[in-house]
């Protein structure tokens, strides 16, 4: 057993755990609404992704380009027509609308494009290899914790380094206030959304080709996404990073010892995490 | 008239603060209103702002109708504020702060990053730091060049002095005339009725709900403010 493989390619799953929790974690730390629906919605992606790459014999990534400004307008819509309805001092109507929403989605889904798994062909890619030495890393995970990566600097930059981010910032701090600054928190929240859903695009464009989907895995991908987005502390992007690295590592050693420990192994971590931090990693300094 | 509150009713639910409140703002002038707590200055300054929806015609900009528009649109009419408590943001720093109070509007005007680093020399230097890290006079000093970032024709100043020591309060008020001198209309809520009155050319007192007295800020008497701020016959 080579323990520097476990571990690299534990990393390296992390990447797509990342991928799962930082749309989740981006409008969390922006509205402090968790979205249900969130797993549902990168199957959602990933069908859209597959319908594009099947009628119209495109590449994934190209298929995944065409359909990220559509999951843009998607979310935007999403926030702008329903969930900005429901935001407000009461937690409970934002969960129960995303909660419908998770289930209206799997089942039509499952109407659409029936139980049967699926996956996105991605060609020889699936099983290309880097040797890297010591450790031999697969292309496909490479890709998935590089554009995790990037993913993450990206949001951080828009966050840290544009107007937009010190509107996304401001409206969080306080939407009152920034109203009084002449943004609208409506449509800062709508535009956060839509931003969610291309990095949803991105998620599941890496989930359909790595593995086999149907319409009801999206929960278990949402439950992922939590344990990353809680282990790294709410609203930190790059705690998002780490959460998603730490799942991804446990999960890895855990399958090292007994293929059956695999999921519960990551679970475990979790748990391990919320003992000894309880706000997580890297919590934010206001909240 | 360039802003004009029209029987003004505003409250929280069940609870009205406010009972026909008529209060005229003119070009290039400034208002004071006074009143002690829970007169109802904060209500009107919240009913201005959007922040409080009311009927439309309850408050006139220009004569049009904006007391039913949302916050957002009414500080786009070129209606600033400077809220209670300063509430700066605490994750942008102060020049952030700053920048954000023009991102959505700016007219062309005086007021940029650099004149107002002219005006609170202070604010240049702290500019990197977290907005809330800074004391409590320095923050209202960013919270108001904030609010002129956007360069408005109307600039709300919401109780600027609470919570300050007096030489504080007095660096600020210090910038006022510089404010006034730029032909921004202004109006000041405040406890403080002797800064409020230096400043102002006119001063509305409140209380409960109601304006208890109008006058020329220069001419009214001690008695006069004192009979509308505590309700004694005069």
């Amino acid at each position: 057993m080579n323990w520097l493989d476990i571990l690299v390619q534990g990393v390296l799953l992390g990447g797509l755990y990342a991928l799962f929790a930082a749309g989740l974690s981006l409008v969390f730390g922006i509205m402090r609404l968790v979205n249900l629906a969130h797993g549902d919605l990168i199957i959602f992606a990933a069908f859209a992704i597959l319908l594009a790459v099947s009628t119209l014999g495109l590449n994934p990534f190209l298929a995944a380009l065409l359909a990220a400004p559509l999951m843009f307008a998607l979310g935007w819509a999403l926030q702008r027509f329903v969930l900005n309805r429901v935001l407000g001092k009461d937690i409970l109507p934002p969960l129960l609308v995303t909660f419908g929403l998770s289930v209206a989605l799997q089942n039509g889904l499952l109407e659409a494009f029936s139980a049967d798994t699926r996956r996105i062909p991605a060609g020889p890619l699936e099983s290309a290899s880097l040797d890297l030495g010591i450790v031999t890393v697969g292309w496909m995970p490479l890709l998935t914790f590089l554009s995790a990566v990037l993913v993450i600097l990206a949001l951080n930059r828009i966050f840290y380094a544009t107007a937009l981010g010190r509107a996304f910032r401001a409206t969080s701090d306080d939407p009152v206030t920034a109203s009084l600054m002449g943004i609208d928190p409506k449509g800062i929240f709508a535009i956060a959304t839509g931003l969610a859903m291309v990095v949803v695009t991105v998620a599941a464009l890496y989930l359909g080709m790595r593995a086999n989907f149907d319409p009801s895995i999206g929960p278990a991908r949402l439950i992922y996404a939590f344990e990353a987005v809680i282990i790294g502390g709410l609203g930190s992007l790059w705690g998002t990073l780490a959460g998603g690295i730490i799942i991804g590592v446990a999960q890895s050693l855990g399958a090292a010892i007994n293929p059956e420990w695999q999921i519960l192994a990551g679970h475990i971590a979790f748990l391990v995490v919320l003992l000894i931090r309880p706000r997580g990693l890297f919590p934010r300094a206001v909240d | 008239m360039l802003l004009e509150t029209r029987a003004l009713t505003a409250g929280y639910g069940q609870f009205n603060a406010l009972f026909g409140v008529d209060v005229t703002l003119d070009k290039a002038e400034t208002v004071a209103v006074i009143g002690a707590n829970g007169a109802g200055k904060s209500t009107l300054l919240r009913s201005i702002t959007g922040v409080l929806r009311n009927a439309p015609d309850m408050v006139l900009h220009r004569g049009d109708p904006i007391g039913a528009l949302p916050a957002h649109l009414v500080m786009q009419r070129g209606i600033a504020m400077v809220p209670e408590g300063r509430k700066l943001f605490p994750s942008l720093t102060v020049e952030e702060n700053l920048r954000i109070g023009g991102q959505v509007r700016r007219a062309p005007g005086p007021w940029t990053l650099d004149t107002i680093y002219d005006l609170f020399p202070i604010l240049k230097e702290k500019r990197q730091m977290p907005g809330t890290a800074l004391s409590g006079g320095q923050q209202q000093m960013v919270a108001i060049g904030r609010a002129l970032m956007s360069n408005p024709e109307v600039l709300l100043c919401d109780e600027i002095s609470l919570g300050l020591a007096p030489v504080v309060i007095r660096d600020i008020y210090a910038a006022m005339p510089r404010i006034k001198d730029q032909g921004t209309a202004i109006i000041v809520v405040e406890q403080d009725i002797g800064r409020a009155l230096a400043v102002s050319d006119r001063v509305y007192c409140m209380m409960e709900g109601r304006v208890t007295l109008t006058a020329r800020a220069a001419e009214v008497s001690r008695s006069a403010i004192h009979a509308a701020y505590f309700g004694e016959a005069a």
